[in-house]
């Protein structure tokens, strides 16, 4: 196997983009850099106000020098007058303290404003990734959005931490340096200004390679990250199988495509900034000769070419500037670039624009009417729901069977709205579940499913993740819904019982463990319709009589729609529905089902057999 | 002695000096530790350093000519002067362009390398550290030193380290033509630049306080996102994404209060930076200006003077930056050596002389048909952090190629005790003994290739399906792999988009429960291992693949010594034994049947009688 194919092969998400995208994806960064800026438009013109001033003062230093050669020396070395040398000292301390004191507000005023929209930014992505839909998820991979809140936003943030001052002061001082010298003297100004020619050549010419460059970097350092996250995620197999070796081979590789890519991006530097320095230093050889040759002539005065000396060696210093933050520049750019998408992307499960409210609940009932109204949904290409028509009455508790593929997983995510259908609705008491507001359907709907995820990275401990199926729940409120499904001996016997810290991604318990959770959770929440989507399946039969015991008492009354591929989780069902192919092929109860000779008495009795 | 061959981690301890005592917690002597990185590029380092002098020695020989521009030409009125002078000027601009070329040049390259070997050594060593510390680390915080703490780092080798000389230099080197100049001037220029000094300190020890903080809070903001990526789903079937918003929030909010103060600081600094050198350019001017009254200093002097004052102005600024980002690598190099500096728990024990003689033994072994006698001689282990054992006093005898199925409730340790096996945690008492050898006492890559494992969690990584499944081995031909995925019932393999060469895992094709549970099985089985360790591998097949799977697996485990875990009484029609783990301890072993028989606890657990659903188990209920 050669060294690169490795990584096998998916479809990728276009990263060349045509100029016309490229200045559609611009015009998206700038329509969200100007929204997250317009809450501070007072304090971005004051920073814009206070910049123009520390620039201006800064000017003044070099002028001022000119002048104290031309008009403040000539007394003092004449009549021994120094007033007015004085009169010039004061006004260059005043400049001075200008420039010190506009300058430290502006870095504190652009750190605060800047740090202000990157909170606001991250707060917004995360919201926004929250809104949008499963289905956006499972295509745009969890690593995309990771990345999207890390990497990105901190490349933004450098910008306004250590490039977006430097970039505009340097702006700034070129333009003002410019127009200081032409209003000085225009011949020698023009001369300086001729320097602009090949400046502006070097300069679009690395604008152009350093974009590719930096392109490149990007992704090759995103390959590093991904190995590196996968390898010490799944450290288990990695040590087990004695990857070490082979790991180390591909993470070379995939770091020596970095460092070339990155070589490549630092020579371009290596080139550019030494260029620009050429250029000016040319010039001031240039300034120097002819500049001579206008004070001989009587032209202009010694003071005049000190002034073009000084302002020279400070004109082209934020040039190199700008090739230094160019890169920074750059990754804001396109990290921004990148949340603007997100940002922009529409939810597929939208709230309601006129929420609807939800029926009283039946007093005779604790759970609610599901209704599928023909309903079809699939995946992409494929159709995994023709037609579905399906009434499940409030507190009947149905089970779903079929092979894999038939559909019963789509049913769920259907009910928990995690997509929406294509045709037809699907409805809680009559109300169409797209226009229930999302923290109402939370709160009658709940799924639990096999992936049974804890939260362990802050910290979090049991009892925090119990009371994430409902908020403020009492301890001793966590405590008799762990107790209910049984999982009150285990967490008593952790180190800090409920306050046990459960490690990364709840590391410390078992898959079963963390099942257990899940379910304590659901039972806290408390919801009219439970979905259960092979939700036992990690469990033993012990644990698994534990919980459906519990199920027993928690569901009485309550909707609930259950899924496993083991008929042993279908235990308290009211009523079986066999699918198969999105279909329903046979509906009943239990009993009646197992008499007959359908799809369900077969699996039934495979089943059986695989017992014994 | 004789040359021992070394893996890349214990080339990386070798690089990475060890600390001295005193010198712990000091960042400067982090860095000290990283030295060895530098050697390899030795000569490029003092080929740069020159460079970098050698700019900075012609650029402070331009207001020389200035000088002689006023005080030659000008004075004089020769025109004839100015040509040559113009011509030298332009002439030490190109050397400065030259130079500053032939060193970014040669630092392009110099850095990348080096960045690029502190990396793979840090990943060695993390592939080193045990499973424990990989679970006690935030994911965030691993990954936070390997890109950001490392970019410190390479920003500081690349440029801090030879501008620190070079700014010295310069400094000395324009102070000594200041007072060739003018020698009290030259003092007092030289006495102003000196209280720069402790506000770099000052400065300096702040920053380093913040800019730590921030990357703590970063990575624990990085902790949060991660997990609110991975376990949307959760959060959306809860509804709980107001919770985990907020606290994103406050997070986040932490994150920024410590970047506005460090802004702060930045801003006073820098204005401070631009004060000083402007306060001398305003005493050079009056001063200067009196002195040339007293025609103790030329015009052309004075303006020499101040020109060359102005080249102190860079050295004294980028100084600030030096020590800033000096900091911020010193910090990052104490983060980076805390990785380097924390000892793999598991091992091998053994002397390099004596692993040999036991390679040499194992491979012995290997002709023999009774390999893969699996012993757990009064085994117990308890989580570092935790009170209680999980396994008390396990003792397990798994005879050479039989399969012993491992039950017990939720919670009782099955999975650990699995995982003691490939030495993934290491007992606390007693011992586990391969074919007799302690497997403390094997090499670490002879008993892992004697072990093959399948997890509860499948893992598979961003890469192809073939490299998924050959990831214990990485030589096997495609028959071994067809083979394996065949065994697995994983032959779905092929019909994906790609076949084989599909990319699966986290940044590729999304697969079922299921399916990932049958590619980290067909993997376990193209490892050909002695022992085959499976922590229930069928618990997300549905029934018809499980009993495919399980049909095969009987074949498969046919001359195989197999540690199973199993929940499910249809899996344990595989074993040869079944052994009830409960209260860390085998209460019970035999075969299925005798054990439901003679074990109430067992027979709790694994009596079908009992599963719910059967029709009658309802009424019972």
């Amino acid at each position: 196997m050669s060294a690169d194919t490795w990584r096998g092969v998916a479809t990728e998400h276009a990263e060349e983009v045509s100029a016309e995208l490229a200045a559609l994806l611009r015009e998206r960064s700038r329509r969200l850099l100007g929204d997250l800026l317009r809450p501070h438009r007072r304090a971005v013109t004051a920073t814009g106000a206070l910049i123009v001033v520390a620039s201006l003062a800064a000017l003044a230093g070099p002028w001022l020098v000119g002048v104290a050669i031309d008009a403040g020396l000539p007394p003092l070395l004449g009549s021994g007058d120094a007033a007015p040398l004085l009169g010039i000292a004061v006004a260059f301390a005043f400049a001075v303290a200008v420039q010190a004191v506009t300058t430290r507000m502006f870095v504190t005023m652009t750190g605060r404003v800047g740090q202000r929209v990157v909170l606001e930014l991250r707060r917004r992505l995360f919201g926004h990734f929250l809104a949008l839909d499963v289905a956006f998820h499972e295509d745009y991979t969890s690593g995309r959005v990771i990345s999207r809140q890390t990497s990105d936003i901190e490349a933004i943030s450098d910008l306004f931490e250590e490039g977006l001052d430097s970039l505009i002061s340097a702006f700034l001082s070129l333009l003002l340096v410019g127009t200081g010298m032409l209003l000085l003297d225009w011949q020698l100004g023009l001369v300086v200004l001729a320097g602009f020619v090949p400046l502006t050549w070097l300069t679009a010419w690395f604008r152009r390679e350093s974009a590719r460059a930096y392109r490149r970097t990007r992704e090759a350092i995103a390959l590093v990250i991904v190995a590196f996250v996968e390898t010490f995620g799944g450290i288990r197999a990695v040590q087990a199988f004695r990857r070490e070796p082979r790991n180390s081979a591909v993470f070379s590789g995939l770091g020596e495509d970095y460092a070339d890519a990155s070589r490549h991006a630092s020579r371009l530097i290596a080139v550019y900034g030494p260029s620009i320095s050429l250029v000016g230093n040319v010039i001031t050889g240039v300034v120097l000769g002819y500049g001579g040759l206008l004070v001989i002539d009587g032209d202009i005065k010694v003071g005049v070419l000190t002034s073009f000396l000084l302002y020279l060696q400070r004109f082209f210093d934020p040039l190199q500037d700008v090739s230094q933050f160019y890169n920074i520049f750059q990754a804001a750019a396109s990290g921004l670039e990148k949340v603007s998408g997100v940002l922009e992307q529409d939810p597929a499960v939208p709230e309601p624009r006129t929420p609807q409210r939800l029926p009283r609940r039946a007093a005779s009932s604790a759970g609610r009417r599901v209704r599928f109204e023909s309903v079809s949904f699939g995946y992409r290409d494929s159709l995994v729901l023709p037609d579905l028509d399906l009434d499940i009455p409030a507190g009947q508790i149905v089970a779903l069977v079929g092979q894999t593929g038939a559909g019963k997983t789509t049913i769920a995510r259907l009910i928990g709205r995690f997509y929406d259908p294509r045709s037809g609705r699907v409805t809680l008491d009559g109300a169409d579940l797209r226009q229930l507001p999302d923290d109402v359907l939370r709160a009658e709907v709940t799924v639990i499913t096999q992936e049974n995820y804890v939260f362990g990275g802050s910290g979090e401990t049991v009892a925090d993740n119990i009371r994430l199926g409902r908020p403020g729940a009492s301890a001793a409120e966590v405590e008799a819904a762990a107790a209910m499904i049984g999982a009150h001996d285990f967490i008593a016997a952790l180190p800090q019982g409920y306050q046990t810290p459960v490690g990364k991604r709840g590391g410390r318990l078992s898959a079963g463990q963390r099942q257990l959770i899940s379910f304590a959770r659901a039972f806290l929440a408390a919801p009219s319709v439970l979905v259960l989507d092979e939700a036992t399946s990690l469990l033993d039969i012990p644990t698994e009589q534990a919980v459906q015991r519990a199920l027993g008492t928690v569901l009485a009354g309550r909707t609930a729609v259950i899924i496993a591929h083991r008929l042993s989780t279908v235990a308290i069902a009211d009523r079986v529905l066999v699918l198969d192919r999105g279909r329903i092929t046979e509906d009943g109860a239990p009993s009646h089902l197992l008499a007959g000779a359908g799809e369900y008495a077969a699996l039934h009795s495979s089943w059986a057999a695989s017992l014994h | 002695m004789p040359p021992v061959n070394l893996s890349p981690a214990s080339r990386a301890l070798a690089r990475v000096r060890p600390v001295q005592r005193t010198r712990l917690a000091r960042p400067v002597g982090a860095l000290w530790r990283l030295r060895g990185y530098l050697k390899p590029y030795r000569l490029q380092l003092v080929v740069m350093l020159a460079a970098a002098i050698g700019a900075v020695l012609a650029e402070i020989a331009v207001p020389l000519l200035i000088k002689y521009v006023i005080d030659g030409a000008i004075a004089h009125g020769t025109k004839a002067l100015l040509v040559p002078l113009g011509l030298a000027a332009v002439g030490l601009g190109a050397a400065v362009a030259v130079l500053n070329l032939t060193r970014r040049w040669i630092q392009a390259n110099a850095v990348a390398q080096i960045e690029k070997s502190i990396r793979d050594d840090l990943y060695a060593h993390l592939q080193r550290l045990d499973v424990w510390f990989h679970d006690s680390w935030q994911s965030g915080q691993l990954l936070s030193r390997a890109t950001t703490d490392l970019s410190s780092i390479r920003r500081f080798a690349g440029f801090g380290l030879i501008f620190l000389v070079v700014n010295v230099v310069t400094f000395v080197a324009v102070v000594a033509l200041l007072i060739r100049l003018n020698w009290w001037m030259g003092l007092v220029t030289a006495a102003v630049f000196v209280p720069v000094l402790p506000v770099c300190v000052r400065f300096e020890k702040r920053y380093t306080v913040l800019s730590r903080r921030v990357q703590d809070q970063q990575g624990d903001l990085a902790t949060q996102v991660e997990e609110a990526a991975t376990g949307i789903r959760v959060l959306k079937a809860l509804g709980r994404g107001s919770i985990a918003a907020a606290r994103q929030a406050a997070q986040a909010d932490q994150v920024y209060q410590t970047q506005v103060a460090k802004a702060a600081l930045l801003g006073s600094f820098w204005a401070l930076l631009d004060l000083i050198p402007n306060a001398v350019i305003g005493i050079v001017i009056v001063a200067g200006a009196v002195t040339v009254a007293r025609h103790a200093l030329t015009l052309g002097g004075l303006v020499a003077f101040i020109t060359l004052a102005l080249e102190l102005v860079w050295p004294v600024e980028a100084l600030g930056y030096i020590i800033a980002s000096g900091q911020e690598a010193a910090t990052a190099a104490q983060r980076i050596g805390e990785i380097f500096d924390a000892r793999p728990a598991i091992t091998d024990n053994l002397p390099e002389r004596a692993v040999l003689r036991v390679r040499g033994r194992s491979e012995a072994q290997t002709v023999t048909p009774t390999k893969g006698h699996l012993e757990f001689d009064h085994v117990a282990f308890c989580y570092p952090d935790a009170a209680e054992p999980v396994l008390r006093d396990v003792v397990l005898d798994v005879a050479a190629g039989t399969t012993v199925v491992l039950t017990g409730a939720t919670g009782s340790g099955k999975t650990t005790l699995l995982q003691l096996v490939p030495r993934l945690a290491e007992v606390s008492a007693g011992s586990v003994r391969l074919d007799g050898t302690d497997i403390r006492d094997l090499p670490l890559a002879t008993l892992r290739a004697a072990v093959g494992c399948a997890f509860e969690d499948a893992m598979l990584f961003s890469a192809s399906v073939r490299e998924n499944v050959t990831f214990g081995a990485p030589d096997a031909d495609d028959h071994a792999i067809e083979a394996a995925l065949t065994a697995a019932q994983a032959r779905f393999a092929y019909e994906l988009p790609w076949g084989l060469d599909t990319r699966i895992g986290e940044q590729g094709m999304a697969l079922s429960g299921g399916q990932r549970q049958r590619i980290a099985l067909a993997r376990a089985i193209l490892a050909r291992p002695d022992v085959l360790v499976l922590d229930d591998p069928l618990s997300a097949l549905d029934v018809h693949t499980e009993q495919r799977v399980t049909t095969a697996l009987h074949e498969i485990l046919a001359g195989v010594t197999a540690l199973v875990v199993a929940h499910r009484p249809s899996t344990v029609a595989l074993a040869d034994t079944v052994a009830l783990l409960s209260g860390g301890v085998i209460a019970a072993s035999g075969s299925h049947r005798d054990l439901l028989a003679s074990s109430p606890q067992y027979a709790a657990l694994m009596d079908p009688a009992r599963i719910p659903f059967l029709p009658h188990s309802k009424e019972i209920a």
